[in-house]
């Protein structure tokens, strides 16, 4: 790909793999995918697809005795997924930042807000306290905190839910990252709240030029926030696109069955439609195509031959159908 | 007038008040001078659910939704009001069930599916024999698309889709005619939650069974209800015909709900917000409590609580100045 050049994190077939005491898990296997600056790339998928895991292994956050067991990370012309844990935790923060579910998990309740952004901007950028706590006020006014002067010298407690999500947001911006990856960071909040956060994410992620991995299972939020789309399933990506593809011309059964389940603001159905089953347990992942046993185009080959992702349009997707031959 | 209108109500609820007393403990008032503190979870609310149709009630988190669901099922006494449930087939007052939103925490964990789900039977005695018992667990199991021999497992060994299916088995094994859920598929996937909200539509055809379905998913609740009461702060601000509140939503906070939900089919990618926050409600501003955040609010909304009216077309709202007349939104 000739904008691999620019990508700013690009992810090269990674695997996961939790050893076990009666068998090995691979909760990843053969994640390839890459985020340029100003580009926000939506991952989407069911509770347990290994959206959260993909995060995690990027910023080496993985739980023990999880490891990356295959494939390469690479933040802009550095190698990262080789690096040791104190060379990884110089990059949290500094050119990697984390938004999380929950604001509360990452702000400390004992602390003002101001004090944890001027020292994670100093932890990370050489700055005199007096230029640091300008700049956290700067920050809370970037992410449209009203009256940050005053704001600064308060503590989380003292702020809404909405409002904490904004000094997370903050806070993982406080050191000018290359890349933010960000969890479900709406799923907490209200509907109302949540429409500002997906539009103040978007905005810095473009002022900034910032790439942005937001990962969530809410497909309207991948609607307005996200540029591009990927879809995993039983720990792989199945497919990759531009998002207006992927949401109204999926090319995967399971993305076409998920888009196809959710129920519409414009007109009502008398049945959704469903995709029926469940996806399988990591131990017990199916031979050939994972999603065969709920797929409605399932062929012979789909249960011998597990179909590679492939390249089709400015997309990729992994199932037989689309690989020019037949299921 | 829509035909869900013209239906007997299955459940009348006039006046209802729920309030919570959320004082510091009583010491720590002395010493530190605070005084009591309550919470109006629920504030003067009234509506009514048509028989073998679908109430959704839609708002934000904290505005009392789960409240009005726990007093309706008994689980909660009203501080002031009335809940009034129809006779039922059989003359007596309609029961209720209720399905919570955790298909995780509501089943107990060391007892097997059909004990479960035989709970009710045994302890309302509904059937005579250990056979019967058995034969209805089944038939229960079949019913929510199980198979009867999952009625052997334990609820870790299924997934979050298929512990739901087990809480509706559950929650039908008395017979209901009336069944309240609280965000039954908010702690679902979208492809699991199609599943859950087909067998419940399917079960409300089958079994005549009438709804009260609670959820914050205004997309969840299009598909499911003839008519949907929004509640803001306690109260319900706007209550109508499911088709006329997305089509005309007279109540400037309806209108606030509906545009932002993220949408799929017409994504608004470049908006910028100020749908300002959510207010506390241990202090709820004074007058219409939506006015901190109206983009029409006027002197008046400030000082007056707004009353109840009603639309011509049958819609109920809580304004002092929504129009009667289709709105030029
Ligand atoms: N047992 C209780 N004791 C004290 N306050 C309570 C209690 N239950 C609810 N409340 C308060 O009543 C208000 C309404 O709560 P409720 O649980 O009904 O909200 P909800 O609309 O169901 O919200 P969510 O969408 O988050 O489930 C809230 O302010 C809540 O803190
Ligand atoms: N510590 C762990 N040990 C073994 N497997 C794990 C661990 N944490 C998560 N997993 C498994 O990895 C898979 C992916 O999980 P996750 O990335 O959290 O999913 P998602 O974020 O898509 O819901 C799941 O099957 C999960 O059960
Ligand atoms: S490879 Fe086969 S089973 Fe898998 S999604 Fe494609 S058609 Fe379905
Ligand atoms: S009463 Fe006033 S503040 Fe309340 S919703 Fe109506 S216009 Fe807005
Ligand atoms: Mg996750
Ligand atoms: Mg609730």
């Amino acid at each position: 790909m000739g904008e691999a050049e620019k990508a700013v994190i690009d992810v090269r077939n990674l695997q996961v793999e939790f050893p076990g005491r009666r068998a090995t898990v691979t909760p990843l296997s053969d994640i390839s995918l890459s985020i340029r600056a100003g580009e926000i790339l939506g991952v989407v998928g069911e509770s347990g697809a290994g959206k959260s895991m993909t995060g995690l292994a990027i910023q080496g956050l993985l739980e023990r005795p999880g490891r990356i067991s295959g494939g390469e990370i690479w933040l802009g012309n550095r190698r990262i997924d080789t690096l040791d844990d104190r060379a990884m935790e110089q990059i949290r923060g500094r050119e990697i930042g984390a938004i999380f579910q929950d604001p509360l998990t990452s702000l400390n309740p004992l602390f003002t807000v101001g004090s944890q952004l001027t020292e994670t901007i100093r932890l990370h950028l050489s700055m005199g306290k007096v230029e640091a706590r300008a700049r956290a006020v700067q920050l809370l006014r970037d992410v449209g905190i009203p009256a940050p002067e005053e704001r600064v010298d308060h503590y989380p407690h003292q702020f809404s839910g909405g409002m904490r999500q904004r000094v997370v947001i903050a806070l993982a911006l406080s050191a000018s990252p290359k890349l933010i990856i960000a969890d479900e960071p709406t799923t907490a909040l209200d509907v109302s709240i949540q429409a500002q956060i997906i539009s103040l994410l978007r905005r810095l992620c473009k002022e900034k030029q910032t790439a942005v991995m937001l990962v969530t299972h809410d497909m309207g939020v991948i609607a307005e926030a996200a540029d591009r789309v990927a879809v995993m399933y039983a720990g792989r990506l199945i497919e990759i696109g531009p998002v207006e593809q992927v949401l109204h011309a999926p090319r995967h059964p399971y993305t076409q069955g998920l888009m196809a389940s959710i129920p519409s603001l414009g007109a009502r159905v008398e049945k959704l439609n469903q995709i029926d089953g469940s996806m399988p347990r990591l131990d017990a992942i199916p031979a050939g195509c994972a999603f065969n046993p709920r797929c409605v185009s399932v062929g012979p080959r789909c249960l011998r031959e597990r179909p590679e992702l492939i390249a089709v349009g400015d997309g990729a997707n992994a199932c037989w159908l689309n690989a020019g031959g037949t299921a | 007038m829509t035909v869900s209108a013209q239906k007997k109500p299955a459940l009348t609820v006039n006046g209802l008040v729920k309030t919570f007393d959320v004082s510091a403990p009583w010491l720590n008032r002395v010493i530190e001078r605070k005084p009591r503190q309550f919470v109006q979870a629920v504030n003067d609310i009234a509506f009514t659910v048509p028989a073998g149709g679908c109430l959704s009630i839609v708002g934000e988190s904290g505005c009392g939704k789960s409240t009005v669901a726990r007093l309706v099922t008994g689980l909660h006494k009203a501080s002031a009001g009335e809940i009034r449930f129809a006779p039922g087939r059989a003359g007596a007052p309609l029961s209720a069930q209720m399905i919570f939103q955790d298909p995780y925490a509501s089943l107990n964990p060391r007892w097997r599916v059909k004990n479960i789900i035989a709970e009710p039977l045994r302890e309302l005695k509904l059937r005579d024999t250990a056979a019967e018992v058995i034969e209805r667990v089944e038939e229960l199991l079949l019913t929510v698309g199980l198979s009867a021999s999952d009625g052997e497992k334990f609820p870790h060994e299924f997934s979050g889709g298929q512990r739901q299916r087990i809480s509706i088995a559950r929650a039908l094994a008395s017979e209901p005619e009336f069944l309240v859920c609280d965000e039954p598929t908010s702690a679902l996937d979208v492809s699991v939650q199609a599943q859950v909200l087909n067998l419940m539509r399917r079960l409300q055809d089958e079994l005549g069974l009438t709804y009260l379905f609670i959820s914050h998913d205004m997309s969840v609740v299009r598909h499911m209800s003839d008519r949907i009461a929004v509640m803001y702060l306690g109260r319900i601000v706007e209550e109508g015909d499911t088709e006329e509140l997305f089509a005309r939503p007279r109540h400037p906070y309806t209108q606030l709900l509906l545009q932002t939900i993220p949408n799929i089919t017409s994504p608004r990618r470049d908006r910028e917000l100020a749908a300002g926050e959510v207010p506390s409600p241990l202090k709820p501003p004074s007058g219409c409590t939506f006015h901190p955040r109206c983009p029409i609010a006027t002197a008046r909304c400030s000082a007056e609580v707004p009353a109840v009216r009603t639309l011509a077309n049958g819609t109920r709202v809580a304004c002092h100045l929504a129009i009667d007349e289709p709105a030029s939104a």
